[in-house]
C-alpha cells in the first residue's frame, strides 16, 4: 500500500508548486468559482427565474455548454483513436493529455445539466438503484449513465497509465488494451445519445432530424482537437514537455476534415430546410435572417459561420497549418465558431417558435452567465491540475523512490519510465531549462526543433 | 418576408399578465408576504439538500423541527407509483398537515386511485367557443396556479384564430418569382384552423367579429411524448387516461416541455404565489395539491373533481357549453356521443399522440 499513497502525495505536492504565473492563472480561476458559489447558491434557493429562461425558452445557456463539452469530452478520441488504432508515435505519448481534457469535459457537461436543473437536489432521482433510471424509454439517464461511464473509463485508463509510468512498472495490456478500444467506442456514443437527447422530439422540428448525431460528432472532432491543439501549444510553450510536432500536425488534419464535414452538413441543412421553407423552417429562418424584425442571433450566426469558413479555408494550405504562429488563431476561430453554432445556435431556435407559433426572446441574465462561466473556471481548475501532475510524470519529474522529494527533484530516472520496453527514453537533465524533452523521440522530432535549432538529448 | 401568422410578438415575460380580477394592491400584498414564508421554506430546503452532505450531523441539528421533519421525510419519499398503500397514506397525512398550517386552513389531499372501466375524454365545440377565457380563470382558482404578474401559470390557453385577410391592396404587396410563384402579399395570409394563434388578446368585448378562438390544454395523450422523455418517471399515464405529475419526485429537467408538441407544460421558475385565502383546500395529490419552486406542472383534467365524478372546472364554468367531458367507455356518455355524431379532429394528430382531447364543429 505504500506505493499508491506515494503516488498521491507526490502528485498533489507537484501540482501546488508552480510559477508565478501558474498561481496567478489558478487564482483568477478561483475567483470565478467563488463568484459561481455564490449565483448557483442564489439560482438554487430564487428559483430558475433569475434565468432568461421562461415557459416558451425552457432551455438556453446552459444546455448549449452542455452539448458543447460532451463533443470536447468526445473529441478525446481524436488523441486516443490514431495512438492506439494506428501507432502513432507521437500522440502515444500524450494521449494521456487527451484523457485529461476528457475528464474535465465531462465534468463541466454534467455542472451544466446540474445547473440547468429546477430541483438539482433531487438529481438522484436519476441514479440507478437509489432512484428510477428510466431505462430504455428517456435519453437523460441514458445520456448521464454513458457520461460516468465515460469519465470512469478515463479515469481508469489515465490513472493507471500515469502510476505505471510514476512507479517504472509496465502497463498490463492485457486488460488495459481492451478498455481503450471500449474507450473510443465510447466516445462516439455518449455525443451520439446526446443528439438523441434533442433530436427525438418531433414537437421540436428544428432538432427533429438524422443528421443531428453525425452533425454533432463533426462539429466535436473540429473544435475539440481545436481546443486540444491549444492546451498542447500551451503546454510546449510553458513546461519542459515538447510535444512532437507530428502530434499536433495530424490533430490540425483531424480537425480540417472534420470541420469541412461539419460545414458540408450545415449546408445541406440549409438547403433542405429553406428550399421549400415549411413551417419547420421558422427556427432557421429566426436563426439566420430573423423573423419579422426578431434577430437577436443573426450576428452570432453569421459571425460564427465566418469563422468557421475562415479557419477552414487557413487550415486547407498546408503553410498555414503548420504554422504554429497561425495555427492557434484558426483553432480558436473554430473553438469559438462551434461554440456559438452548438450552443446557442442550436439551443435557442429549437425554442423559438414555440409549438403554437409564439416568438419570445430569451438573452441570459448576468447570473446565468456567472453561474456557465464558473462552470467553465472549475472544469479549467480540475483540467490544469491532471494535465500538470500527467505532464510532471511524463517528464519524470514525479516518480516513485524511496528518498524524499527534495532529494528525487532533478535527478535523471535510474530506471526505465516508459511502458515500451525496447525503447529507451532521452530525459533532458532538469537543470538546464533551455533543454526540452522530446518524449517522441527521433521520429518526433519536427520542423519546430528544426527550426530553432534545439537537438533533443538523446 | 416571412409568414406573418407567427408573428405574436413577445416579450421577455414569463407569462404576460392578463386580466386578472384581483386588485392590484392587495395582490401585491398576498405575493410579499406568501413568497417570504415560501422563500424561508425553501432555504431550509436548500439548507437540507446540503446537509445531506454534510451528513448526519446536520440530520440531526434539523430534527428538532417538526417543519424541517417533515420536509426532509418529503425528500427522501420515493416515486409515488412505487409506494406501498402505507407509505402513500404517510405522505398523504404529511402534506395534509404541512397544507394546513402554512395555508391557515384544513387542507386536504385526496389520493383516490382511477376507477376501473373509465377512460376520461374531453370535446370541444370551436364554433360554440366565445373566447371569454372564463374556463381559464376558473381553472387558476381550482388548481391552485401560480398567480400575480411575477408568475402567472395558466394551464389553459386560448388560440384567437385569423378568418383570413385576402384584400385586393394585398395584390400589389410582394412579387412572383420567375416561375410565377408569389412571394409575399395574399401568399402570407394566415387562415383557418392552426395552432399557431395569438394567445395574448385583449378584446373590447367577445366575441370578436373577425376571429374565431381555439383554447388549448393539455391534449392527454394517449402516446404522451413528455412520459417517454421524462428521465425519473415522475409524469406518467393513470389508469383513466389521464397523465399526471408527481411534483414531490420531478427533477425540473423541464424535457417534458421540450417533448409537448402542445405547449401544455408549466414550470415554477420561482416558488408559486398563492394567496392563502385563495387557495382552494380540496386537492389531490396527482392533481392541484401546491406546487413547489422548480417543478412543472399541467391540466389533469381536474383529477381531485373528476374521480368524484364532477366536472372539470373549465366544463361548469364554460357559458356556451362548448366544453363537454365524460367517459369514452361509456356509448352513453357526452363525449362519446359527439365522437358517433361529430365532425372532430385532433390537433397534431400527424405526431400520433393520439390526444384524448377532441374538437368538433355542429
Amino acid at each position: 500500500m505504500h506505493k499508491p499513497i506515494r503516488f498521491v502525495v507526490d502528485y498533489v505536492s507537484y501540482v501546488v508548486r508552480g510559477s508565478p504565473k501558474f498561481y496567478v492563472w489558478m487564482a483568477c480561476l478561483a475567483v470565478l468559482i467563488v463568484v459561481w458559489a455564490y449565483a448557483f447558491f442564489v439560482q438554487a434557493t430564487e428559483g430558475l427565474a433569475v434565468t432568461g429562461l421562461n415557459n416558451q425558452v425552457s432551455d438556453g445557456l446552459y444546455l448549449g455548454n452542455f452539448a458543447f463539452l460532451v463533443g470536447v469530452a468526445a473529441a478525446a478520441v481524436t488523441v486516443v483513436f490514431p495512438a492506439y488504432v494506428y501507432h502513432h508515435k507521437a500522440l502515444h505519448d500524450v494521449t494521456v493529455l487527451g484523457e485529461m481534457v476528457a475528464i474535465s469535459a465531462v465534468i463541466m457537461a454534467n455542472l451544466f445539466v446540474l445547473s440547468h436543473l429546477g430541483r438539482p437536489d433531487r438529481a438522484w432521482h436519476m441514479a440507478p438503484i437509489i432512484g428510477i433510471f428510466n431505462f430504455p424509454d428517456a435519453m437523460l439517464p441514458l445520456d448521464a449513465l454513458v457520461l460516468m461511464g465515460y469519465l470512469l473509463l478515463n479515469l481508469v485508463c489515465g490513472f493507471y497509465f500515469l502510476y505505471t509510468k510514476y512507479t517504472g512498472g509496465r502497463v498490463n495490456n492485457s486488460w488495459y488494451i481492451p478498455l481503450i478500444y471500449v474507450s473510443i467506442v465510447w466516445a462516439l456514443s455518449i455525443h451520439t445519445v446526446t443528439a438523441f437527447l434533442f433530436n427525438t422530439m418531433p414537437a421540436r422540428p428544428f432538432w427533429h432530424h438524422s443528421m443531428l448525431p453525425i452533425q454533432f460528432i463533426a462539429t466535436a472532432f473540429a473544435a475539440g482537437p481545436a481546443l486540444i491543439i491549444l492546451i498542447f501549444l500551451i503546454i510546449r510553450r510553458n513546461t519542459k514537455l515538447s510535444i512532437a510536432d507530428e502530434a499536433i500536425n495530424l490533430l490540425s488534419t483531424i480537425v480540417t476534415f472534420c470541420l469541412g464535414i461539419a460545414l458540408f452538413l450545415l449546408m445541406s441543412e440549409v438547403v433542405t430546410t429553406l428550399y421549400h421553407p415549411a413551417e419547420h423552417a421558422l427556427g432557421l429562418e429566426y436563426l439566420m435572417f430573423g423573423v419579422q424584425g426578431l434577430s437577436p442571433l443573426v450576428a452570432w450566426f453569421w459571425a460564427a459561420l465566418a469563422a468557421n469558413i475562415v479557419a477552414f479555408v487557413m487550415l486547407l494550405i498546408p503553410r498555414v497549418r503548420k504554422d504554429y504562429r497561425l495555427l492557434p488563431v484558426a483553432c480558436v476561430l473554430i473553438f469559438a465558431g462551434i461554440w456559438v453554432q452548438k450552443g446557442s445556435g442550436l439551443l435557442v431556435p429549437g425554442y423559438i417558435p414555440s409549438p403554437i407559433g409564439e416568438f419570445s426572446n430569451y438573452l441570459p441574465t448576468t447570473l446565468e452567465v456567472l453561474v456557465g462561466l464558473g462552470n467553465w473556471a472549475i472544469g479549467f481548475f480540475i483540467l490544469t491540475i491532471l494535465a500538470k501532475g500527467a505532464i510532471g510524470i511524463l517528464l519524470g519529474e514525479v516518480k516513485y523512490a524511496s528518498e524524499p522529494l527534495g532529494v528525487r527533484s532533478g535527478v535523471v530516472t535510474p530506471f526505465r519510465t516508459s511502458f515500451e520496453p525496447t525503447r529507451m527514453q532521452p530525459w533532458a537533465p532538469s537543470s538546464d531549462p533551455d533543454a526540452r524533452v522530446e518524449v517522441g523521440g527521433g521520429a518526433g522530432r519536427g520542423s519546430r526543433a528544426r527550426r530553432q535549432g534545439r537537438v533533443a538529448v538523446g | 418576408m416571412p409568414q406573418e401568422k407567427k408573428a405574436s410578438l413577445v416579450d421577455l415575460d414569463k407569462e404576460p399578465p392578463s386580466q386578472r380580477a384581483a386588485p392590484p394592491g392587495q395582490a401585491e400584498k398576498h405575493e410579499q408576504t406568501v413568497s417570504s414564508s415560501r422563500r424561508g421554506f425553501l432555504k431550509d430546503a436548500g439548507g437540507l439538500g446540503i446537509a445531506s452532505l454534510m451528513g448526519a450531523a446536520a440530520l440531526l441539528t434539523n430534527s428538532d423541527d417538526a417543519q424541517a421533519k417533515t420536509e426532509w421525510a418529503e425528500w427522501f419519499q420515493g416515486n409515488y407509483r412505487l409506494m406501498t398503500d402505507k407509505e402513500k397514506a404517510q405522505a398523504k397525512a404529511r402534506l395534509e398537515k404541512r397544507y394546513s398550517q402554512e395555508y391557515g386552513k384544513p387542507v386536504t389531499v385526496d389520493t383516490t386511485p382511477a376507477k376501473e372501466g373509465v377512460l376520461f375524454g374531453y370535446a370541444l365545440n370551436i364554433q360554440k367557443c366565445i373566447g371569454c377565457r372564463r374556463c381559464v380563470k376558473a381553472c387558476v382558482e381550482e388548481n391552485n396556479q401560480s398567480r400575480g404578474a411575477a408568475q402567472e401559470i395558466e394551464w389553459i390557453r386560448v388560440l384567437k384564430m385569423e378568418k383570413g385577410a385576402f384584400t385586393p391592396e394585398k395584390m400589389n404587396q410582394g412579387y412572383p418569382d420567375p416561375v410565377g410563384i408569389q412571394v409575399g402579399g395574399n401568399a402570407y395570409s394566415a387562415a383557418g384552423v392552426t395552432l399557431e394563434g395569438e394567445h395574448y388578446y385583449q378584446p373590447e368585448q367577445v366575441p370578436e367579429k373577425d376571429a374565431f378562438y381555439m383554447p388549448i390544454a393539455c391534449m392527454q395523450c394517449e402516446k404522451p411524448p413528455c412520459v417517454k422523455v421524462c428521465p425519473v418517471r415522475t409524469t406518467y399515464r393513470e389508469a383513466d387516461g389521464i397523465v399526471v405529475i408527481d411534483y414531490n419526485w420531478c427533477i425540473g429537467c423541464r424535457l417534458c416541455m421540450n417533448a409537448c408538441p402542445y405547449w401544455a407544460r408549466r414550470f415554477n421558475w420561482r416558488a408559486p404565489i398563492l394567496p392563502k385565502e385563495e387557495m382552494n383546500p380540496k386537492t389531490h395529490y396527482m392533481g392541484n395539491r401546491p406546487r413547489m419552486q422548480g417543478v412543472v406542472e399541467k391540466c389533469t383534467f381536474c383529477v381531485q373533481r373528476t374521480r368524484q365524478g364532477r366536472y372539470p372546472a373549465c366544463v361548469e364554468v364554460c357559458p356556451v357549453g362548448a366544453r363537454q367531458f365524460g367517459n369514452l367507455l361509456d356509448p352513453n356518455s357526452e363525449v362519446s356521443r359527439i365522437l358517433a355524431r361529430k365532425r372532430v379532429f385532433r390537433l397534431r394528430a400527424e405526431l400520433n399522440t393520439y390526444p384524448k382531447f377532441f374538437y368538433y364543429m355542429d
